[in-house]
């Protein structure tokens, strides 16, 4: 491999690695705040994202498409459309599956078995709905301005939606840290995280501020939809899974629970995927092709777990007694 | 004991009632389609069944007539190989099926037949175009299809490529699944024997939707060709990404490309230099498309996808075959070897095209097309149409 070669490649492929890292992290950060607080995983965040995806997409094509306004603010709403309908049933997921387990004092297990209950059931009732009304692979409609290159080396050009992503992910941390660390809200999620019994001694409505957490990680995964959708043009039923599983990966790496961690987490797991993905192959002359690119991505995830059991930003969490 | 023995006796009783009871209407027999019905390829797994349905619903007659009951049982084998094989274990049990139709994927099809071939069952394939479907010997008996072999296909490809293309430096892409390795094998040892230069051939996950690490080397390689063996969902992904990355090589495929929604999944304005092979044609370039796809609109509500006309054709070799056997036996049950040696001796002119099959079980003589992909799927032109006699057999 030529050091010319390197060069010319490197460019793009960090932009691109870190491009899918930030979708990753945007998943990943709904995963996060729902384990911080509950100690629980949401599997059903994969399947909350993709229905949000399913809502920007369809209020692109069929309501915003054609409309005078500028692409951003078209996508701006879409955005916050997805956001309400995926913070709804986020809430409305805690409602039915989560707190009657909760209140029944279930095994830790169930919550679990439920989320993945619910996972399922959303993905064949979008198929289904969305069968009703034609094919259910739903294309990202046709928004040129998001393709305008932008120069990143004199060869080498990023499209606009790169940029949107990357201001947007930013958005996102900044605004959900600023809520955690800096708002009443956010302090009563710190300390419902802390001890859940001590907060409600301390007069706060546990189970509404585990309510609203749930309702802003799906407002975040309906954004995260939206970006999706952008990125790789196309959505269906069963779009939710592979980048679920590759966020709540970049959770765990990062340390999950932590926001900073998850952001650091995705960026960390898309750059390596994206690194490996195009240079393995041309190292090993081929004989290791790009479709290997995820079992190197697991491999250094495990090696990382095991020196570092936390995740990257994670701090030892302390026993309770 | 005696108790026993009465009670016995008179179950045996009923049963032998209940079954001459049944041999008057001279019982039901079954066809059952297996075709992916959910998950990402059920457009095209739907379009099989429901053309299967219009042809019961068409030729049902003949058979009914005979005094028989037959009836449609569609099967969901989700693209999966395992679902496919656990369905056909269970419609093998079901002594009212004479005959499947399916599959829509070549990975799904291989691992079942040999579970029709156990007791004879027969298969007629509308869609599956890898040459193992029809090459093993185990199930050579039971084993057909009415559409072109990927080993032809591939080759087709390659010389279109080659030929009109003029292309030089090829970058092959498969999705890992039996069809699309399967044919960018055949196309790749094709393309190399032509001379051309084949800088990258690899293979990505079905599931994959990020084609940049691959893409980016492409931006320094500068390929003429971008060759993808798979299916649509990922190959509309692949054309808008390249577009995106400012590559302008030709794309070409398989037949795994041939749906509406390539357009859409790739964006019209990306739909440039793009093509595809393939072994269902137009339904504009067959003889009899007009009436079946008023019949098919009429009765389902909603037009043709591209292998409703060889589902369609596919159940009607299945209903020949059956009508044939049940006649040789003089009007009684016919059993599934005979139906099964019965579909090669079927012709008809079908709606894709005339309908014979050589000993193989692949059919006599099939087309293949090259189209060019159009902004969208109505702008589809046909650039070559060749007819190719199925390789081997007699």
């Amino acid at each position: 491999m030529s050091f010319q070669l390197v060069l010319e490649l490197l460019p793009s492929t960090l932009a691109d690695g870190l491009i899918l890292g930030l979708l990753y992290a945007t998943i990943a950060l709904g995963y996060t705040m729902v384990y911080g607080v509950l100690g629980l995983i949401n599997f059903a965040h994969s399947e909350i994202f993709m229905v949000g995806a399913f809502v920007a997409v369809e209020l692109l094509t069929y309501v915003l498409a054609g409309s005078p306004l500028h692409p951003v603010i078209q996508l701006v709403l879409a955005m916050i459309v997805a956001a309400a309908v995926s913070a709804a049933l986020a809430g409305l997921a805690e409602r039915v599956a989560y707190r009657p387990l909760r209140r029944s004092n279930a095994p830790k297990l169930a919550p679990l078995i439920t989320a993945i209950g619910i996972s399922l059931f959303l993905q064949d009732a979008v198929r289904f709905v969305e069968s009703l009304f034609g094919q259910f692979i739903r294309p990202f409609p046709s928004m040129p301005f998001f393709d305008i290159p932008l120069p990143l080396t004199p060869n080498d050009s990023v499209p606009m939606k790169s940029l949107v992503i990357l201001i947007v992910a930013g958005a996102m941390l900044a605004g959900l840290r600023y809520t955690v660390t800096h708002t009443r809200l956010g302090k009563a999620i710190r300390a419902v995280a802390t001890d859940r019994m001590a907060a409600s001694l301390m007069g706060i409505d546990v189970n509404r501020i585990v309510m609203l957490t749930f309702v802003i990680g799906g407002a975040l995964a309906g954004v995260a939809g939206t970006l999706y959708a952008l990125q790789f043009g196309r959505v269906d039923p069963f779009s939710g899974f592979i980048p679920g599983l590759k966020a709540f990966t970049a959770a765990v790496l990062g340390g999950i629970g932590s926001i900073p961690g998850a952001m650091v987490g995705g960026i960390v797991l898309g750059l390596i995927e994206m690194l490996i993905g195009t240079f393995v192959p041309i190292l090993t002359n081929n004989a290791i092709g790009t479709e290997y690119k995820d079992i190197f991505a697991f491999g250094i995830l495990i090696l990382i777990l095991i020196f570092k059991p936390t995740g990257l930003l994670g701090r030892p969490s302390t026993e309770k007694v | 004991m005696t108790l026993m023995k009465t009670l016995a006796a008179a179950t045996t009783g009923l049963m032998l009632l209940s079954c001459a009871a049944t041999a008057q209407d001279k019982g039901a027999i079954k066809i059952v389609t297996q075709s992916p019905l959910s998950g990402q390829q059920s457009v095209a797994g739907e379009g099989i069944m429901l053309g299967a349905q219009l042809a019961v619903a068409q030729f049902a007659k003949q058979l009914t007539d005979m005094g028989f009951q037959l009836s449609l049982q569609p099967e969901d084998d989700q693209a999966t190989p395992n679902v496919g094989v656990a369905n056909a274990n269970r419609i093998l049990n079901d002594p009212a099926v004479l005959g499947v139709v399916g599959h829509y994927n070549s990975g799904v099809a291989i691992p079942s037949s040999e579970v029709y071939a156990k007791d004879n069952l027969a298969m007629v394939s509308p869609a599956n175009t890898n040459p193992a479907i029809t090459d093993r010997e185990t199930t050579r008996a039971i084993a057909n299809r009415i559409c072109g072999r990927d080993d032809v296909q591939g080759p087709a490809g390659a010389n279109f490529a080659t030929d009109t293309l003029k292309a030089k430096k090829v970058y092959i892409i498969n999705d890992k699944s039996a069809y699309g390795s399967g044919i960018a094998q055949t196309f790749e040892a094709a393309i190399r024997k032509s001379g051309a230069n084949v800088i990258l051939s690899t293979g990505m996950d079905q599931n994959e939707t990020d084609f940049s690490s691959i893409l980016n080397r492409a931006r320094v390689d500068q390929p003429d060709l971008v060759y993808y063996g798979g299916t649509y969902p990922q190959g509309g992904l692949i054309i808008k990404q390249m577009r995106q990355k400012g590559l302008k090589a030709a794309f070409l495929g398989g037949d795994g490309l041939d749906s509406g929604d390539l357009q859409k999944i790739a964006g019209p304005e990306n739909m440039t230099n793009a093509y595809f092979t393939t072994t269902a044609l137009p339904l504009s370039q067959m003889p009899a498309a007009a009436a079946f796809a008023q019949a098919y609109k009429a009765k389902f509500n909603k037009d043709p996808e591209v292998y409703s006309a060889y589902g369609y054709d596919s159940a009607r070799v299945v209903i020949e075959a059956i009508v044939a056997a049940a006649k040789a036996k003089g009007g009684a049950m016919p059993s599934r070897a005979a139906v099964a040696a019965a579909v090669r001796e079927v012709k008809f002119d079908g709606v894709t095209g005339p309908v014979a099959f050589n000993n193989r079980g692949d059919i006599a003589s099939a087309k293949y097309v090259v189209i060019e992909a159009g902004k969208s799927a109505d702008a589809n032109k046909i650039v070559k149409v060749i007819d190719v006699a199925a390789p081997g057999g007699s």
